[in-house]
């Protein structure tokens, strides 16, 4: 029991998990409207989109990577999708389309890939890099614009909803989205990749020791491409969704969000050095940012001032993690002294 | 002579033009412990990996059980039963011992899931081969390094080896370690199990080695049975050379200390500790990995200030709060780790000498003064004899020896009055070894005191005029070299 305690609160999600517990609360305290039904399916809403790119972002960073070109490289492929399918006078469902965003998804992330796992390159460069080029392509090549008009069969889907929640004393309303289901899958996907399957054992094998990977037999260069082709898949389908859900596709929303999606993601634990976080905290610290941006204008705090909040949020949740691991590192060497003076 | 189990016959490689290997012959017998050594660039790496398929030989044959391949892979090498655990143990410090024993074998059959259960029972019957009791859920990285060197050779006992190559395998171990290492080897020998063992460390060639191959230079220069080996044959065949041990023999020229501690003390580290240094005196320092040493040297120059106690500096009591005072009071600290703490190891060798002195390097407003640098630098190189064809080459291109030279001329540039240096041969091969200790002896005869933080007993021994022995952080032991054998030393340490 005791031995079970010590495992539970050397690791990162239970203070993650407190924390949000606490700012939940707090909100709770100061609005009355956190807990409110719409305010919770709002917030199950608002997660879909940095649910689904942290669920690739974390990934990355587990196998010791990082990418900051998912929103750019999700960009580019709602858009590319959205246009092709308005200029064929696209009227069918939302299948085809969703399709068509993974294949571009897919081609995009393989040529991350290629970069990284073939030629070896630093994950960071070859995100910038790619990042530029695909924000490139579609303000050059597709000749970006908003697109206020979207496929009927998207804006219908992205109209629909599992159910609706209705706050009973003011009775404003809020739909639960039925993208929330993808994102759920994804979710069980990933956790079913990475736990049970010598690839997603190999991701966290890499991100651990690259050469002991290699030594051991893990195909090392296949999975890192394998891996940034489904990330590209997952940032496309983020996208598209993010469109539907918007009614509008608009080619520069999504810029710029890698940032608190990996802040998100490291929040939760997971090491930046790669090999070691879990999915659960992962989402546990994509929940939290994803309450803090929502919520604080609940307790009256403008949303102009939402940055320095997230920004403080990151500093400090990493900063315990970091502390949390420096004194881990000195109670294991006073270990090791008692155990040489005992023999 | 019975049947090999491997033989490697005229192996020739060579590398854009420099030969690493000159027609090698190497032969191994089934349940022989064999070790192989060599200086830094004397081709054994190059020759094990040849031998575990990783590099093609450019000429030349290799045999196993008979059967003769003139090129294997990897893979094949597996297969014939070779496992070689490499320096750095290949091992996933961020996964479970589970995890660590299972996925070799796991990977080898092609699984595409995981199965807990079959990982646990594989992960269970490898470490039962040698007795070796662990936690399997325990994550690997929060495990001692002689645990973790455990788990690469269970991980290696899964397959149906026949021989394992153990690269440097005692580098990172304690003593008590080092002996248990050794049961463990003498257990996989009973099991029929061939080790060869890498190593250029004397006394352990001889204490668990039955034969012996030496390279120099790519050349296989002796090979036989460990018992018609001595120190001084091994010491030639390893360098070429033959070296004269001098004893460091130390006359006291002045009664008084240049450097002296009184009672000094850091909660949790040591306590209580006194001692003088005088002008051209070597104090050697020696105790068990645990018994603070490392703490006191690191207290002697700053890096963690002492709690209690004082030190004085010719008489005058200083403090050294941070290394920046040390260096300003003529204190000189070479690190356990150069590689980690004593070196930019990606600049050049002439800035890693001059860093220390830099600011005596500088003109007005702190602009560098070229000439003198340069000056400085060309002068260090020579007398050193640091092997390096232009001091603009980065410090990683050069050999262990010669980056610990870059070391020592790093703080010989500062002009000190005291020196002190943590296992300043550890992982330097023997000529070089030689050569640091005479440029040691060398510097206490001009004047400069001393402290060697060493376990390599047979160095302190040889170098100090007088040794404190420390245990769980107090000094148990006080004697003068001259008086004292590894026999009495070791009766302090233990």
């Amino acid at each position: 029991m005791k031995n079970r305690l010590k495992k539970l609160t050397s690791r990162n999600e239970p203070y993650i998990f407190l924390v949000l517990l606490a700012v939940c609360i707090l909100i709770e305290i100061r609005s009355g409207q956190f807990f409110s039904p719409n305010n919770l399916v709002d917030i199950a809403s608002a997660m879909i989109v940095p649910g689904l790119m942290a669920i690739g972002a974390f990934m990355v960073i587990v196998s010791g990577g990082i990418d900051v070109s998912f929103p750019a490289l999700a960009s580019l492929s709602f858009y590319a999708t959205t246009k092709l399918l308005l200029d064929h006078n696209y009227q069918g469902g939302v299948v085809l389309p969703f399709l068509i965003a993974i294949g571009f998804g897919a081609l995009l992330g393989a040529f991350n890939g290629l970069f990284i796992s073939y030629f070896k390159l630093p994950t960071l460069i070859v995100t910038l890099g790619s990042s530029s080029v695909f924000k490139g392509l579609m303000q050059g090549a597709l000749n970006s614009r908003q697109l206020a008009v979207i496929p009927t069969g998207m804006r219908e889907w992205g109209k629909k909803a599992l159910f609706v929640a209705k706050n009973p004393v003011s009775g404003l309303t809020s739909r639960m989205p039925v993208a929330f289901l993808v994102f759920l899958f994804a979710l069980v996907f990933a956790f079913f990749l990475l736990r049970f399957t010598m690839f997603g054992r190999g991701i966290y094998a890499i991100g651990g020791s690259e050469v002991s990977a290699e030594r051991a037999g893990f195909r090392v260069v296949l999975t890192k491409f394998l891996l940034y082709i489904m990330v590209g898949m997952i940032a496309s389908v983020a996208g598209l969704i993010r469109v539907c859900m918007m009614q509008q596709a608009h080619p520069t929303n999504m810029l710029g969000m890698e940032m608190n999606i990996i802040a998100g993601v490291v929040l939760g634990g997971t090491a930046i050095t790669g090999g070691r976080g879990t999915l659960l905290g992962c989402m546990l610290g994509t929940l939290l940012i994803v309450i803090v941006e929502n919520s604080l204008i609940l307790i009256g705090i403008p949303t102009s001032w939402k940055s320095v909040f997230t920004g403080a949020l990151i500093i400090i949740g990493t900063g315990v993690s970091a502390y949390q691991v420096m004194h881990q590192g000195k109670t294991r060497s006073s270990k090791g002294k008692k155990q040489e003076v005992a023999q | 002579m019975g049947e090999s189990l491997l033989k490697a016959v005229n192996i020739y490689k060579s590398f854009v033009g420099v030969e690493a290997l000159k027609n090698v012959t190497f032969e191994i017998k089934p349940g022989e412990i064999h070790c192989l050594a060599g200086e830094n660039g004397s081709g054994k790496s190059t020759l094990i990996k040849i031998i575990s398929g990783v590099y093609t030989p450019d000429a030349g044959y290799m045999e196993f059980e008979g059967k003769r391949f003139s090129k294997i892979t990897p893979i094949d090498a597996i297969k014939n039963g070779i496992q070689v655990i490499y320096q750095d143990f290949s091992i996933f410090p961020n996964l479970t011992v589970m995890e660590n024993l299972a996925f070799n074998s796991e990977l080898a059959d092609r699984r595409k899931l995981v199965n807990h259960k079959r990982m646990r029972q594989i992960a269970e019957e490898a470490i039962a081969k040698i007795d070796f009791k662990v936690d399997l859920d325990a994550i690997v990285g929060n495990l001692s390094v002689a645990e973790k060197q455990m788990i690469a050779i269970s991980r290696a006992l899964i397959f149906n080896t026949k021989l394992i190559i153990m690269d440097e395998p005692t580098t990172a171990l304690t003593r008590r370690e080092v002996s248990n290492l050794f049961k463990i080897i003498l257990r996989l020998k009973e099991m029929g199990i061939a080790i060869l063992f890498v190593s250029h460390k004397l006394n352990e060639v001889f204490e668990i080695s039955e034969n012996f191959t030496i390279l120099r230079s790519g050349e296989r220069v002796a090979s036989g049975s460990t018992s018609d080996l001595d120190a001084k044959k091994f010491t030639y065949y390893m360098t070429g050379r033959e070296f004269q041990v001098h004893r460091f023999e130390y006359e006291k020229v002045k009664e008084e200390p240049i450097f002296s501690v009184d009672k000094i003390g850091i909660e949790g580290s040591f306590s209580n500790i006194s001692f003088d240094v005088h002008s051209g005196e070597i104090v050697g320092i020696t105790g068990l990995l645990d018994s603070g040493r490392t703490e006191l040297g690191l207290a002697l120059f700053g890096i963690k200030p002492i709690e209690e106690g004082e030190i004085k500096m010719r008489g005058k009591r200083i403090k050294l709060t941070n290394p920046r005072r040390a260096i300003h009071n003529k204190i000189g600290y070479l690190p356990e780790d150069r590689l980690s703490e004593g070196l930019f190891l990606s600049q050049s060798i002439g800035d890693n000498i001059v860093i220390s002195e830099i600011d005596n390097l500088s003109k007005a407003f702190g602009i560098l003064d070229r000439k003198q640098r340069r000056d400085e630098i060309k002068q260090w190189v020579k007398n050193l004899a640091i092997a390096t064809p232009n001091p603009a080459n980065a410090c990683q291109t050069l050999s262990g020896g010669n980056q610990q030279r870059v070391v020592l001329a790093k703080w010989l540039a500062c002009d000190l009055d005291l020196l002190i240096l943590n296992g300043p041969t550890v992982g330097v091969d023997i000529g070089s070894k030689h050569d640091i200790h005479s440029i040691l002896q060398d510097l206490a005869k001009r004047g400069m005191g001393l402290i060697i933080i060493s376990d390599d007993l047979p160095e302190v021994l040889e170098n100090c005029s007088r040794i404190l022995v420390l245990k769980n952080g107090q000094v148990v032991g006080d004697m003068l070299a001259s008086e004292s054998d590894e026999k009495k030393i070791l009766s302090y340490m233990m």
